[in-house]
């Protein structure tokens, strides 16, 4: 009973609040956001509570109130399912008046919530889904894709492993889209930088034994095996390719989407030479030091690039919000597509109008146990990927909001 | 001869009873949309239509199937792709997911139906693994991500059903299509055959019926409905995704019917709701990742306490204190 | 040389080698449940929760005890085992003379409690266990590398799969098991205590699950969810062993790990789900299993 007048209530202020929106400036005098991610499972390490504490950090550290409207975050877990995930939006935006979504780790989830975003017209920005096809052909005029996708991370490290001699791969791929456009990615990048594909080998998500497919790339004779899936298969593989003696054997393993959390629970010793693309690493300059020692010290964890991420997007939507003073999704979008980011995060980033946000990428290479001064001392950073390099240019989109530039 | 006559008073008594709190549901049902968010409704709908059909099978037929979750995905899975790519209007499109879960529910029927109690849940588990290896696999199911974006259309091509409060009547008019259908068929003579069955096979079988048939015809009807809140539920949520393929779907109804009380005729809305709700409102809260444990503690409780569920203590309750 | 399906002998050996080893997982934990299942009529569906328990022991052993891999391979089963017990004298007990499903769904919730309390404090991000230093390291057998550790799995697995088929069919203990299998009121009217016989088939059933989660740990990543898929796969195995046979649970095993790893070569999309296709084949076939006797 009290549940339902609850309901009641939040369904008559709500309606109430829409009706008046049109005329305030902060829609309900309140900026509210949603934050969604795998907050248990499989991938809740990357993003998932960190997440939240790095979007609450950046709500904080912007003075909690924008223009003098008090702002404000839920979060819930999305358990990497899309109908939970779509739902769960649906219902904040309908009953919570929330106006912009963040997070979002599952690329199903991400573009099933990007779907109900774009007919609400809010806004959605994405830090923790890897698949290129968010602003390719699944792309909406709500929705930024913040950190990665899978071309940035195919192009950045397959095009290093071929121009250092690794030119025949052999894939282990997780069978699901994710997998697949990763695997296609890469390929297409080996193949134009002159490698060939000898083989691979498509595995169940969540598969409990590698060996065999450990193996199989043993056999295949390829000077490189690929990884082309994520969290718990990635470390698995790892793990099963240091006891099967796989590098001692003279192959090398490129993993494809690697995090920090991910390099730091299977330790140097068995990721060490693993070279991997990513968007940002907390030792990189003062600014990402200074941050990420903020960042260390509430959470007991040093930041994957989805949470500096999370982070970034934040503040760079607040900013928006402060200058066109208002939170319709459109001006804000339209501010947050002219405006520059630059931050420890990014510099000189820009979302472009497919709404990839385009910045430098960092080649980085897993340090020996020998070269680590510390727990969290992991990569060496080899080169950067210039902006305009390391994401799908817009002549190449499927995009419709670009389609035919 | 008392205690005979008696019964069959309170028998009808109960009749009456059941009619009357179907009304109020019905009314309740009515007007709730204007006090609760419409999503959530239809979705509560959706499941307790699922609990409904599965409890047809447990209760009613005494089979404790593992992989009802099969039918409730191929449900969504072919509205979702008939409404999408044959471009079938919704109610055409939930027809022909209904049929096609009918359809599978023969099958599985044909293969698991002569088997009973554990054998029978591994059979329907293990095909229905089958059934979810497949839709990994098939193209037309998008696989990891899902059907997307299935346009809620326009009902028999005239009324648009985009807004919820439309989508809201549809479903519950599906809602009340497919519980009076279970009502039917548990009431009417093939029901009690059906339930003559649960009780005692082997007297069934001399009294001359053909018990497997009557079993398989429950089993398709039920796989039937489950593949209605299937369909139903992507319609509602523009989305068929491979959760509802899952062997943890096929636990959680379990749970759903089992909470409310198995065999009873309100028990599974009453489970579903309270599952739904739970997993609802827990899921944003500071508990969120306790939410397996919560409803594992349920199961327990259930198990060791409440065997014959919420509806079902409160009938026993009722019995006790007020015949 | 010549080539076996498309395939160099080889390749095919070291396959079905791994095929053997993961076989001898799914030997030791549908071992266990075919023990239960025989004595106490439940399909504990806990079981995976168990193998996982038996594997967190090993890690939370070592991680703040110092207990090393060979006293936790002991000890990660007692432990387990009498949590097992203690769960079996309180709940499990009270379901007897009801239908068996409700010994399945009260399993069933447990394991979400013991699986959704762990991912509450750990994560499902798994947690490292290394190889122990005698085992670690490897050999070269020509068609494939051999690590150690894989070799001993199979060791450890066969020598307790035997000597528990030894126990069951050939002593005393196995055949007051076996009688109470067949008839327990019987057994109890001989004078022996079959509630006390329940319960500690009950631990050891749990204390084989943890035996092989302790086994796991070095090679697959100690993580709460770990056991819930591997579980319906052991499910598979038991039912086509047929239900209650302590032969057909551990033959079985070893015969599907054998299949799965084929099965990884031709067509590995599908290896996690060609069991359940064995299962139905073999069901249609001989609905009792493999090893069952036709009720």
């Amino acid at each position: 009973m009290k549940m339902l007048k609850k309901l009641m209530c939040s369904a008559i202020v709500s309606a109430t609040a829409a009706s008046t929106a049109a005329y305030a400036d902060i829609s309900d005098n309140e900026v509210r956001i949603g934050y969604l991610a795998d907050m248990s499972g499989t991938y809740s390490a990357l993003a998932g509570p960190g997440g939240l504490e790095a979007a609450k950090m950046a709500i904080e550290d912007f003075g909690g109130t924008v223009n003098g409207k008090k702002i404000t975050i839920v979060s819930a877990d999305d358990q990497n399912k899309p109908d939970i995930g779509a739902n769960k939006v649906r219902q904040w935006i309908d009953v919570n008046n929330v106006d912009m979504v963040a997070g979002m780790v599952s690329s199903a989830v991400t573009i099933a919530v990007n779907k109900v975003v774009e007919s609400k017209d809010k806004i959605s920005l994405v830090s923790g889904s890897a698949s290129s096809s968010i602003t390719n052909q699944y792309c909406t005029p709500n929705s930024v894709h913040y950190v990665y996708d899978t071309y940035a991370l195919a192009h950045g490290t397959g095009e290093a492993v071929v121009k250092e001699g690794g030119d025949s791969w052999f894939f282990l791929t997780a069978d699901y889209a994710f997998g697949h456009s990763m695997e296609a990615d890469v390929t297409e990048v080996v193949k134009e930088s002159g490698g060939k594909i000898v083989g691979g080998v498509r595995h169940p998500l969540s598969t409990n034994d590698f060996s065999s497919f450990i193996l199989q790339a043993q056999a295949s004779g390829a000077k490189i095996v690929g990884l082309a899936n994520a969290g718990a298969d990635t470390t698995n593989s790892l793990k099963t390719a240091k006891e099967f003696g796989v590098v001692q054997a003279g192959q090398k393993i490129a993993g494809l989407l690697i995090f920090l959390n991910d390099v730091h629970s299977l330790g140097l010793e068995t990721t060490q030479g693993l070279q991997l693309t990513t968007g940002y690493y907390w030792d990189r300059t003062p600014e990402t030091r200074a941050w990420s020692k903020r960042y260390f010290d509430r959470t007991g964890k040093m930041p994957t690039m989805v949470q500096a991420g999370i982070y970034s997007s934040v503040d760079h939507y607040l900013k928006a919000i402060q200058t066109v003073k208002t939170d319709a999704a459109s001006a804000v979008m339209a501010e947050m597509k002219k405006a520059p980011i630059n931050d420890f995060f990014a510099q000189n980033g820009q979302i472009r109008d497919d709404g990839r946000m385009i910045h430098d990428m960092y080649l980085a290479e897993v340090k020996k146990p020998s070269e680590s001064t510390g727990e969290w001392d992991l990569y060496k950073i080899l080169r950067t990927i210039p902006a305009d390099k390391a994401f799908r240019p817009l002549s190449e989109s499927k995009c419709k909001l670009v389609a035919g530039r | 001869m008392t205690t005979q006559a008696l019964k069959s008073a309170t028998k009808g008594k109960t009749m009456n009873k059941t009619k009357l709190s179907f009304l109020v549901l019905l009314l309740i049902g009515l007007v709730a949309p204007y006090a609760i968010y419409p999503v959530f409704l239809m979705k509560l709908l959706c499941f307790s239509l699922f609990a409904c059909a599965f409890n047809l099978m447990l209760g009613y037929g005494g089979l404790l199937s593992f992989g009802h979750a099969a039918f409730l995905a191929t449900g969504g899975y072919i509205t979702g792709h008939t409404i999408m790519q044959w471009g079938l209007t919704p109610e055409l499109g939930v027809l022909f997911g209904t049929l096609c879960a009918a359809a599978m529910g023969f099958l599985f029927g044909k293969l698991a139906i002569r088997r009973q109690g554990i054998y029978f849940a591994m059979i329907t588990l293990a095909l229905s693994q089958l059934v979810f290896f497949l839709y990994v696999q098939a193209p037309f199911t998008g696989g990891e991500n899902g059907l997307q974006g299935i346009p809620r259309g326009k009902l028999f091509g005239l009324f648009s059903l985009e807004d919820n409060l439309p989508m809201y009547y549809f479903v519950l008019a599906v809602f009340v299509i497919g519980f009076a259908i279970i009502y039917r068929t548990i009431h009417s003579p093939f029901g009690q055959i059906l339930k003559a069955i649960r009780e005692n096979e082997p007297r069934a079988v001399s009294l001359g019926y053909d018990v497997t048939k009557f079993k398989l015809v429950a089993f398709v009807i039920s796989a039937g409905l489950a593949g209605l809140a299937g369909s139903t539920k992507s319609l509602v949520f523009q989305l068929a995704s491979l959760t509802d393929a899952h062997w943890h779907m096929s636990g959680e109804v379990i749970l759903m019917t089992l909470l409310g009380g198995v065999g009873t005729i309100f028990g599974p809305i009453v489970g579903a709701a309270t599952v739904v709700t739970l997993q609802n409102y827990l899921s944003q809260g500071p508990l969120s990742s306790w939410v397996p444990v919560i409803l594992g503690l349920i199961f327990v409780i259930c198990v060791l306490l409440f065997r014959s569920g919420i509806v079902g203590e409160i009938q026993k309750f009722m019995k006790k204190n007020f015949n | 040389m010549a080539e076996l399906l498309g395939f160099p002998p080889q390749v095919l050996f070291g396959q079905l080698l791994i095929g053997l080893i993961n076989g001898s997982f799914y030997a030791l934990l549908s071992l266990g449940l075919a023990i239960i299942f025989g004595l106490l009529n439940i399909i504990n569906f806990a079981h995976g929760a168990q193998y996982m328990l038996g594997a967190f022991v090993a890690w939370l052993g070592l991680k703040f005890l110092g207990v090393n891999y060979w006293a936790a391979l002991v000890l990660a089963p007692v432990v387990v085992a009498a949590i097992g017990i203690v769960i079996e004298k309180t709940m499990l007990r009270r379901l007897y003379k009801e239908d068996h499903l409700y010994g399945l769904l009260l399993t069933f919730g447990l394991a979400l409690i013991i699986e959704g309390s762990f991912t509450h404090f750990f994560g499902v991000s798994g947690q490292p266990y290394s190889v122990p230093a005698a085992l670690s390291g490897g050999n070269n057998l020509g068609f494939m590398f051999l690590p150690t550790y894989r070799a001993w799995i199979i060791v450890a697995s066969l020598i307790i799969c035997f000597g528990t088929w030894y126990m069951i069919e050939r002593t005393k203990l196995g055949a007051y098991l076996r009688a109470g299998t067949e008839n327990p009121q019987l057994l109890q009217a001989f004078g022996i205590n079959v509630p006390l016989l329940i319960t500690l088939t009950y631990g050891y059933g749990v204390a084989l699950a943890a035996f092989a989660g302790v086994l796991a740990a070095p090679i697959y990543s100690v993580s709460p969810v770990m056991g819930s898929n591997l579980l319906i796969v052991v499910f598979a195995v038991v039912v086509i062993g047929g239900m209650g046979s302590i032969a057909g649970a551990i033959v079985t095993g070893l015969l599907m790990g054998l299949i799965e790893g084929l099965t990884k070569v031709f067509y590995p999309e599908a290896s996690t789900t060609v069991i359940f296709l064995v299962m139905i084949i073999v069901l249609l076939i001989r609905p009792a299993g493999l090893f069952g006797k036709e009720a």
